[in-house]
């Protein structure tokens, strides 16, 4: 099993939530995050007083998926997660090495 | 018993209750500002102060504000605990009030005035120590300045003229704030770590309670219902409007974008300025007082970076710098057409001595309030410690100051 993480702008959930939908991906987990990597963050200003905010707001998504499924979904998130412009945010895959639905105990495979 | 007046005791019940809600009104506006684990830090200053300000009022305050005047600086102890109150008429004529009204109308005043300084302890003072301060500053400065400028005492007969308080509201809780701010020392990470405002939206609706409580604190200080009540209430909406836009103005012209927190800050601005003017200036020379001080305002929050000291929600930039320019301004634009019991300032026929007056009473308040509450904050500091250890100010004052947290998401 693979577990694949993403960090996209927060207006592609729905873009990506769905490409996975239509790929056969039954779960997913996102939140809230700030961050960056080369987008630059922007200047805010308070009575005067100047901020530069570094970090920009993201979302993150997390799902582990079967080991043949994982290119796919890899695919899947750049293609619809994509803007070309800067800011667009990273896909990570590891290793799961286990999972388990807990109401009904099914390891592997199965839990997914 | 002589008479009352019926529609000028309605309208002062009602200004009463919205100098009140002003306070609330201010909790919100602040707290909007400082960061969310300090939220309820925050408003706890100013909701604390109106239970606390209003027994103190109750049982001393009054009577050391407005009973009968000895010597010029203080009233005597005649009304202590509110006694010979009930029953009792303020005003003649069309003017008379129940004593009752008019003592919990000028209270109201006293709950604000203290609420005002917490600006500058934001996020760093000792809840302990804000409440025996808030207490002692009620006492001994606020009931004095009150008595100087509006019970009969050297200030009222001196000549300067202070239509709702500029001075004794926002120059004198200016003053102390800045004495706070100097004993207190700055929040750590000041100037390096962000300190930005946790809800903007908050302080705006804070902002909006506070300009419709303003014709409360401006129109009622006219004690009365009537043409003058009618005339401070106009100046009163004029300044606030034209301090948002200058002060916006001001945004713009200097290179940034026209801001939320620019548009409550400069209406406040305006309504600080017109304070002392209210009721003694025409509708157009509101409007210039108001536009002249959102841009002292704006210019004057640099006040704080120029000499150092951390007042955290600028009390000194816009009450001291607002309630300054707008008694200044009193002097140039008080008209003995708008309000016979006034006098003419420097436009109207009146030459400087106007103006000498109010710049003394500025003098005087700035003084008084200052070296009193530094006095005051010097001796909490030095008996009980009036700031957080580092680690309470490091993780939030809610959780333990209050243990409460504001937000659960």
């Amino acid at each position: 099993m693979k577990k694949i993480e993403a960090v996209i702008k927060p207006h592609k959930l729905d873009e990506v939530k769905e490409a996975l939908h239509a790929l056969g991906v039954t779960g997913m987990t996102a939140y809230d995050v700030k961050g960056f990597g080369r987008q630059k963050g922007h200047t805010e200003v308070y009575r005067g007083n100047e901020y530069t905010i570094d970090f920009v707001p993201k979302t993150k998504i997390e799902l582990v998926v079967s080991d043949d499924l994982a290119p796919k979904v890899e695919q899947a998130i750049i293609d619809a997660a994509r803007t070309d412009k800067i800011g667009d945010g990273k896909v990570f895959t590891f290793d799961c090495v286990g999972a388990v639905r807990i109401r009904t105990g099914e390891r592997g495979d199965d839990a997914l | 018993m002589p008479a009352i007046d019926t529609g000028s005791t309605a309208w002062m019940l009602v200004s009463a209750a919205m100098v009140l809600f002003m306070t609330p009104g201010l909790a919100l506006f602040y707290a909007g500002m400082v960061r969310s684990k300090n939220v309820l830090s925050s408003t706890m200053h100013s909701l604390f102060a109106m239970g606390l300000v209003s027994v103190i009022w109750a049982v001393i305050g009054y009577t050391l504000a407005f009973g009968p005047d000895a010597s010029g600086v203080i009233g005597g102890l005649k009304s202590l605990g509110l006694d010979g109150v009930l029953g009792a008429v303020t005003g003649t004529g069309t003017s008379a009030i129940p004593t009752s009204v008019f003592a919990m109308y000028q209270g109201m005043f006293a709950i604000i005035t203290v609420g005002l300084i917490t600006g500058a302890v934001a996020e760093r003072m000792k809840f302990k120590a804000y409440v025996i301060f808030a207490a002692l500053w009620a006492l001994l400065v606020y009931s004095p300045l009150a008595h100087w400028v509006w019970g009969g005492g050297w200030l009222a007969q001196f000549g300067a003229l202070d239509f709702a308080g500029g001075t004794v509201v926002h120059i004198a809780s200016a003053a102390a704030a800045l004495a706070a701010a100097i004993v207190l020392g700055k929040r750590k990470g000041y100037g390096t770590e962000e300190m930005r405002p946790h809800n903007i939206p908050m302080s705006v609706l804070g902002a909006g309670i506070l300009w419709f409580g303003w014709f409360g604190f401006n129109a009622g200080s006219a004690l009365g219902s009537g043409q003058l009540a009618g005339s401070a209430f106009m100046a009163t909406n004029l300044s606030a409007a034209a301090g948002m836009l200058t002060w916006g103005l001001a945004e713009v012209l200097t290179g940034h974008k026209p801001t939320v927190l620019g548009a409550a800050s400069g209406a406040v601005a305006g309504l600080v300025g017109i304070t002392p003017a209210a009721g003694f200036v025409g509708p157009m020379p509101a409007l210039a007082i108001g536009a002249i001080t959102g841009v002292a305002c704006y210019f004057g929050l640099r006040v704080k970076s120029h000499f150092g000291f951390d007042d955290a929600l600028d009390v000194v930039g816009v009450h001291g710098v607002g309630g300054t320019t707008g008694a200044i301004l009193t002097g140039v634009f008080a008209s003995l057409a708008v309000n016979s019991a006034g006098a003419n300032g420097l436009l109207f026929g009146g030459g400087l001595a106007l103006l000498g007056k109010q710049l003394v009473g500025v003098g005087a308040t700035i003084a008084f309030s200052f070296t009193v509450s530094f006095i005051i904050l010097k001796l909490l500091d030095s008996t009980m410690g009036i700031r957080v250890d580092a680690e309470t100010e490091a993780g939030g004052l809610d959780v333990a100051e209050h243990a409460e947290t504001g937000y659960e998401f």
